[in-house]
């Protein structure tokens, strides 16, 4: 069979990884530079047998996606910047209540409206702690067109299996370049469905069945009643206000994304093994890092780079395990500085940690990395 | 040319340079090489200085912008002045005969062609300027073979404008050819 090669921007590849995954319903509201994903979802969605809808707002955008959810559809949407800080509240609602949803954010540059057409990683901490209170996070980075396809993939299944929202942070580079791609056959693709209820037994929408990680979703339309709050909720899904009930479900909202790790974490180490140096780059940096490496490299320098392909959560225990070996940690994004306490936090006293960004919407070029590296030696 | 080829593509706001260049990636993708097209652009959808950037290679493209270019295309004034001297010193610079460069060259090869010209007169809309300048730089560079040229440039062009566009991709290779 000869191989299905494409020249595809990284939303296009996203939309059409989407699709193979099974979303079947978008809800947003156009933002530049993520306007491709709800063009292509509109224009494509109805031969899937799937539904488009433009909403009035950004927050009506994430809100009617939990509502597609909650109806039995894989859903997603998308934005930028300015949206993303507008859907904080109901990223937390779907948090609590449970509901798998994707939000793509191809970041560009802020704060505000700031940049729209030029890239930017700002939204890191916004990702992690943008909507209030105690919550996990799972948050994937993409650093190319193959990767965003095989990414959004994954956010399905990881919302899916883990009933949560799932966050893919890309960036205007990796959204609107076009490279080369190989899309997979339907057969090829691992697909993860949400658990359904057990059919003849009582259903309690928040109760965990015996062997499960999360409760099992009826599809709001089949015939189960029940109710969706952005309260603590006990088992039925009323309203608790017991600090007792509230601890225990905030525990099992963290654990099972923290008990999870090792299936939702995935990195990639590129010559470490006799690293002395090391940088840590995500998403589209991360060609900017790797090509520094291979400079500095050429020169005869150790270094390697470590990338983050779950940003949260954070590889925190691999990292700190390298970081034993490592005098100097160099961090590089596209912003002033966010990811790096991550690695601080991470590496401790281990390594002393640098920091290369900016954010005034032009990108890091290889040949600045390779002069802070040589700065710090 | 090298393995490692870095493409500008400048001109205004509207003439189908993006298009040029996602042209060229995909040509060269269907020749089995790597290839990456971006472009930088503001707010505004038509005029101003907009330029396409190509990079095709036969390694692992990792950082995906353009740093040198081996290439600079220029289709009006604004952008060559803007753009022209960007290109290395042994690279090419190719710019429509519309314009004018200053007596300071520092650039590698001049082509000084009518592009734009050669679009109007000869194939008959101005429009098609874009696959005019296509056939040129594939003829001129040789890095990607006529055929996966000619498919990349079927592929993107809308229906009804195939013959139109084949001609232009012709026209391009002339010129390029009344050069070499």
């Amino acid at each position: 069979m000869s191989k299905n090669i494409k020249l595809m921007q990284g939303n296009e590849a996203c939309i059409e990884a989407a699709l193979m995954v099974g979303m079947r319903f978008y809800a947003g509201y156009p933002i530049t530079p993520s306007t491709e994903l709800a063009e292509l979802s509109a224009e494509k969605l109805p031969y899937y047998g799937g539904k488009f809808i433009q909403m009035e707002d950004e927050i009506a955008g994430i809100a009617a996606a939990i509502g597609g959810s909650l109806a039995g559809l894989k859903s997603m949407t998308a934005t930028s910047g300015p949206g993303f800080s507008l859907k904080q509240e109901n990223i937390g609602y779907a948090m609590i209540a449970e509901v798998p949803l994707v939000i793509v954010n191809v970041q560009r540059g802020g704060p505000s409206t700031g940049l729209p057409t030029s890239p930017a990683q700002g939204d890191i901490m916004q990702a992690k702690w943008g909507t209030h209170g105690d919550h996990p996070v799972i948050a994937l980075s993409p650093e190319s067109v193959p990767e965003t396809f095989e990414l959004t993939i994954r956010a399905f299944n990881l919302a899916e299996k883990y009933r949560t929202p799932v966050m893919l942070l890309t960036d205007e580079i990796v959204g609107h370049m076009r490279e080369k791609i190989e899309i997979p056959a339907i057969e090829e693709i691992e697909i993860f469905n949400r658990l359904k209820p057990i059919e003849g037994k009582e259903y309690l929408p928040y109760k965990i069945e015996e062997g499960d990680i999360v409760p099992r979703m009826a599809s709001y339309g089949e015939g189960y009643r029940y109710h969706v709050t952005g309260l603590f909720h006990d088992e039925t899904g009323f309203p608790s206000n017991s600090s007792e009930n509230a601890e225990l479900m905030l525990n099992h909202l963290m654990s099972k994304v923290e008990d999870n790790l090792d299936d939702i974490i995935t990195y990639e180490e590129y010559m470490i093994e006799d690293a002395e140096f090391l940088i840590v780059a995500y998403g589209s940096t991360s060609r900017t890092a790797r090509s520094a490496v291979k400079i500095l490299r050429q020169e005869g320098i150790k270094v390697g780079m470590f990338r983050p392909i779950t940003i949260w959560p954070s590889p925190e225990k691999r990292l700190r395990e390298i970081s034993k070996n490592i005098k100097n940690i160099l961090v590089a994004e596209m912003n002033l500085g966010q990811y790096v306490y991550e690695i601080q936090r991470i590496v401790k006293s281990n390594s002393e940690v640098y920091h290369i960004g900016r954010a005034n919407g032009e990108v890091l070029m290889p040949s600045e990395i390779v002069t802070k590296v040589k700065e710090v030696l | 040319m090298n393995s490692h080829v870095e493409i500008r593509l400048s001109g205004s706001g509207g003439q189908g340079l993006l298009l040029a260049g996602v042209i060229l990636a995909e040509a060269a993708i269907f020749d089995n090489k790597n290839a990456i097209q971006s472009q930088s652009y503001g707010p505004e959808a038509r005029g101003g200085a907009s330029k396409a950037e190509v990079i095709i290679s036969d390694e692992q493209i990792d950082f995906p912008k353009v740093i040198s270019p081996d290439l600079v295309l220029a289709l009006t004034q604004i952008a060559s002045d803007k753009y022209s001297k960007t290109v290395n010193q042994q690279g090419i610079l190719i710019v429509d005969d519309s314009i004018e460069l200053d007596g300071n060259y520092n650039y590698g090869r001049v082509i000084k062609v009518p592009i734009i010209k050669t679009a109007a007169e000869k194939v008959g809309r101005s429009i098609v300027a874009n696959i005019v300048a296509v056939g040129l730089i594939a003829e001129l560079t040789q890095m990607i073979s006529r055929e996966n040229i000619e498919k990349a440039v079927l592929s993107r062009v809308p229906k009804g404008t195939e013959d139109l566009n084949r001609k232009a991709l012709m026209e391009g290779y002339l010129l390029a050819q009344s050069v070499l």
